[in-house]
């Protein structure tokens, strides 16, 4: 975390030809310019401003929770709170589909782990064919506020590692800010909800990792004394 | 030939350049994706920007991009005298003057099918209540996330009797002695220095606006200032 302020549209962020505009930036001649609110980050050479607040806008490779509200011949539609729904083709389904069961699959009102294969002018499209993506089946699904998904995953996975630790529970974030608790125990759930919403109040705070451990040891030990599990299969990418 | 304006000192005791308080704050509107308020004296403006959402009807849609959508509306309550809530005439009118300008800094290219609605509510008037909407509009937008070229700061400048003046207030709109009072609501984009909106209401020689231009740039300056730091000071 080199530099971290935050820019309003139109401001220059910084002058010269060695740096890259990527999103969120632009270059006006000699100058790489905001256009959007938000937190500048500079990495090596590429300058992208980080939004910290307004609607989660899909980009390719991130992964989502989302919920199937239509279908047709082809596939499955998705919603997952942006204007526009993804699009969930049946061959990117990794198993075997008769195109005339599709319900059977996944029905009205399932909800999927996916993740975003492109998007496009058509609209977005998703795939399961990855590792850790397919139906949501038992646990807790809650919502944070899609910005602060950043902080919950914590830099490189830090954070949602430190509180599957702590909760043994198993963890998918969704970048559009759904996030999947699975634990043996309903109280583990419970408590890695706690953990989670006290990370998105206090998502400004200066060593958040050690004030959510302090809060995590004030809501008591786990109670499944279960080994930690070797299948981590949650996702995590970075912003 | 040069006469004496009969408008010589403000009633307030400010300066001829000098706005009104200003006050902003990001953030009001807990439920919109992005909201803000902007104050100058006692006229104030509050700004809720939700969207980009999908448009309805559906005819309207544009799949290059998107569409914004402003709505300007004073409450019941504003001035001395009740106003009817609602769409009127004038705020028809002012709702397409503030999109007009705010269209030419949003991009919203990149929402297609899909709208950002503005809604501008003036809580409390004393003149200048669109440039205060845009104030808090660009603002609002901001917050939400919309990408934008860049921000736009609003005042209305005017000429008093023969005296140019900043901010003019109601009191200062109503002045009827000698020449009167001429209202120029202006709009000045924060980095390339354009003007985005200039309407005029009342006689001015050209040279006269050239000046009072000149001063409401350096207004906006200010302005700009005020906004830029209400919203660095949000922490979310």
């Amino acid at each position: 975390m080199a530099e971290r302020k935050i820019v309003v549209p139109g401001e220059t962020i910084i002058t010269g030809e060695d740096y890259l505009p990527g999103n969120g930036t632009k270059r006006e001649d000699e100058d790489i310019v905001a256009n959007k609110f938000g937190l500048v980050d500079i990495s090596d050479r590429l300058v992208k401003v980080i939004p910290l607040s307004g609607r989660y806008i899909p980009r390719r490779g991130n992964t989502i929770i989302g919920q199937v509200v239509d279908y047709n011949m082809k596939g499955w539609m998705i919603d997952f709170g942006n204007t526009n729904k993804g699009f969930l083709q049946v061959s990117e389904v990794p198993w075997y589909i008769n195109k005339n069961e599709l319900l059977d699959h996944f029905d009205f009102g399932d909800v999927l782990v996916a993740k975003v294969d492109s998007v496009t002018a058509r609209g977005i499209d998703l795939t399961i064919k990855v590792k850790g993506c397919g139906k949501v089946e038992q646990g807790i699904l809650i919502n944070i506020n899609p910005n602060k998904v950043p902080r919950v995953i914590g830099k490189e996975g830090s954070m949602v590692t430190t509180v599957k630790e702590m909760t043994n529970c198993n963890i998918t974030v969704g970048q559009n800010g759904v996030i999947w608790l699975k634990g043996d125990e309903i109280d583990d759930e419970l408590k890695a909800k706690k953990i989670i919403e006290f990370i998105s109040e206090n998502s400004y705070v200066d060593g958040l990792t050690e004030k959510v451990k302090e809060f995590a040891e004030s809501l008591g030990k786990s109670k499944s004394k279960k080994t930690k599990k070797t299948e981590d299969e949650s996702v995590e990418d970075k912003e | 030939m040069v006469e004496k304006s009969s408008y010589t000192k403000r009633e307030d005791g400010r300066k001829m350049d000098e706005t009104r308080p200003l006050r902003a704050k990001v953030g009001i509107v807990p439920s919109a994706d992005g909201s803000a308020m902007f104050e100058t004296g006692t006229t104030r403006a509050i700004a809720a920007v939700r969207g980009p959402r999908i448009l309805h009807p559906q005819h309207m849609q544009d799949p290059r991009r998107g569409l914004l959508r402003v709505t300007y509306g004073m409450m019941p309550f504003s001035v001395w005298e009740r106003i009817r809530p609602g769409p009127s005439r004038r705020s028809q009118e002012i709702s397409k003057v503030i999109e007009w300008a705010l269209s030419s800094i949003v991009d919203l290219s990149e929402f297609r099918n899909s709208v950002v609605d503005v809604f501008i509510q003036i809580p409390q008037a004393d003149a200048g209540t669109r440039v205060a909407g845009i104030n808090a509009a660009v603002m609002a937008l901001a917050h939400a996330g919309i990408p934008m070229k860049e921000m736009i700061s609003a005042v209305a400048v005017g000429k008093i009797d023969k005296t140019l003046v900043v901010d003019v207030d109601k009191e200062e709109e109503d002045y009827k002695e000698g020449e009167g009072s001429t209202d120029i609501p202006m709009c000045i984009l924060s980095r390339s220095k354009e003007i985005a909106l200039l309407q005029l209401d009342g006689k001015i020689s050209p040279d006269d606006l050239k000046k009072v231009i000149e001063m409401g740039k350096k207004a906006c300056e200010k302005i700009h200032e005020v906004q830029v730091k209400a919203l660095k000071e949000i922490k979310e």
